[in-house]
């Protein structure tokens, strides 16, 4: 008897103390009004407008889509699956980051080291691999779902256009972290893919040179390939990322119905 | 934008044809549908008016006039239950009763001017679309492929490790040497053409072309049936890079030379 009193006070503080965050000014200052984080939620279609309205996913979903537009099967959810990975790449590469050194005398090291003696690391490390060949892959698939749809029909040409230089960043990110590693598959990898470019008509060479840092590959090179790969073609990327996002629902959303 | 749920909208739907269809068959054949009075009845504001008037059945005329009349048999036996004020008031409330007419004491007091479409001014949508809330039926669609990828990714990652060779020497060139596997087709490309038509034109013109796809396809078709050429060009562009690829991943052994994988071994590190 009395601990069940005891339990019913305890509860009742509980309920007092939630009332007095969800009233402070501080927990109101976070939270807009209309967010379910104030006043809870209870299932009804306002609520399940206001989960996206007064939340910061408004930025990416509209309230409500085309009832066709939620099908897995249409989309696959590949364009999705793209912008998943490219942030688990993102989280996984900034751990890496901790325990690596883009120089030619120590990248090497850096990177046997993160395998044989950090907790994780070589989990880490596995995922980042993995999960850049998957994000080629989604990417890849997800243009040919867009062209099999006719997607990229008016109005939407030009998030088509958008979509293929996304297509060619996601390529440059993979192939600029290749060389990172700074073991054979890396140097040789790159050797081949760059001496391809070099065949670029007129400036060959000058390409092959801008992108070496140098005549060959050597630390500069690494140097100027992880600043790409961390900083820059990331960058570049999450500025056509939000464009290829707004496009989508300024465009009307996702094509189709077929 | 109206957003009603498909069911209901065809329902309504139904219900309005057969409405329609009902009024026709007891106005008979000589009389115009209504709805093409209302469609068409930009012409002439009167007949716009008696068609306006005369859509009101008549039964439910006759039952409000009896209502109305009720009310004002109520308030009247109310004046007189007060005993207070005029029969006069109750006649004026009678005279009222009939309802309002657009003419008045001295003619016709409007006019149409014009009949504006709705479409004209507004972007309404002609049929409205079925849509559903982004919460739940989007975002927990999105949240099951997002947990599936990062399962599948990390459980991949525990049993396969990322390859890590020995160090590199610039003066050891590995034999084979291959490009990552998405460049893997322009390296087959190379043992076909010059390095500058294999790796550049090639690969540059294949870029331009997907650019410029939408503007080069102007059939405004999105059906299958309707785009067999499309699909035919661009099922045969993917299918020439996946086997060049494949080729170049698994069938190319020392010197780039072709191998068969099931004898020499796989010459493919990721």
């Amino acid at each position: 008897m009395a601990k069940t009193m005891e339990g019913k006070k305890a509860s009742d503080r509980l309920a007092e103390l939630t009332d007095k965050v969800q009233s402070s000014q501080a927990w109101n200052s976070i939270f807009r009004p209309g967010s379910i984080f104030r006043k809870g939620y209870t299932d009804s279609p306002r609520n399940r407008s206001y989960v996206i309205m007064n939340s910061v996913l408004y930025h990416l979903h509209p309230v409500k889509v085309k009832r066709h537009a939620v099908k897995v099967s249409y989309t696959l959810c590949l364009g999705g699956l793209s912008f998943f990975l490219f942030i688990l790449l993102t989280v996984t590469g900034i751990f890496l980051m901790f325990y690596y050194r883009p120089t030619a005398a120590q990248a090497w090291d850096d990177i046997y080291t993160l395998q044989t003696s950090i907790t994780f690391g070589l989990l880490v490390r596995n995922m980042h691999r993995w999960g850049a060949h998957l994000m080629v892959l989604s990417v890849f698939l997800h243009m040919a779902r867009v062209f099999y749809h006719g997607a990229y029909k008016p109005p939407r040409e030009f998030n088509w256009v958008i979509g293929v230089i996304l297509l060619t960043l996601t390529l440059l990110l993979s192939f600029t972290g290749y060389l990172l590693p700074w073991d054979q598959l890396a140097l040789w990898a790159v050797t081949v893919g760059t001496n391809m470019m070099g065949y670029t008509p007129v400036f060959g060479d000058q390409v092959r040179f801008v992108l070496l840092s140098g005549r060959e590959i050597g630390t500069d090179t690494l140097l100027r390939w992880y600043v790409l790969h961390v900083l820059f073609v990331p960058f570049v990327t999450v500025i056509f990322l939000a464009i290829h996002f707004w496009r989508v629902r300024k465009d009307g959303g996702i094509s189709g119905p077929l | 934008m109206t957003e009603i749920p498909e069911h209901l909208r065809k329902r309504a739907e139904e219900a309005r044809k057969k409405a329609a269809a009902k009024k026709a068959e007891a106005a008979g054949d000589a009389a115009p549908s209504p709805d093409a009075g209302g469609a068409g009845g930009a012409g002439d504001g009167e007949q716009g008016a008696s068609a306006a008037s005369s859509r009101i059945p008549a039964h439910l005329l006759e039952r409000s006039k009896a209502a109305k009349a009720r009310k004002a048999g109520g308030q009247e036996a109310d004046a007189g239950g007060t005993g207070g004020v005029a029969p006069a008031a109750a006649a004026a409330v009678a005279t009222a009763a009939p309802p309002p007419t657009a003419t008045g004491p001295q003619g016709h007091t409007q006019r149409l001017l014009t009949v504006v479409k709705a479409g004209s001014i507004q972007d309404v949508k002609a049929t409205p679309q079925d849509k559903v809330h982004v919460w739940p039926h989007l975002l927990s669609a999105e949240f099951v492929a997002a947990l599936f990828i990062t399962a599948f990714t990390l459980i991949f990652s525990i049993f396969y490790n990322a390859p890590l060779l020995e160090l590199a020497d610039i003066n050891k060139t590995p034999n084979p040497s291959k490009a990552p596997w998405y460049f893997l087709g322009l390296q087959e490309l190379l043992t076909m053409f010059h390095p500058m038509v294999a790796g550049v034109t090639i690969p540059g013109m294949g870029i331009f072309l997907l650019i410029l796809a939408p503007y080069i396809d102007r059939n405004p078709s999105n059906k299958p049936e309707d785009r067999k050429f499309a699909i035919a060009v661009f099922t045969v562009q993917l299918m020439f890079w996946a086997v060049l690829v494949i080729i170049g991943s698994f069938f190319r052994g020392p010197g780039f030379n072709f191998v068969a994988p099931w004898d020499a071994g796989l010459f493919f590190e990721l």
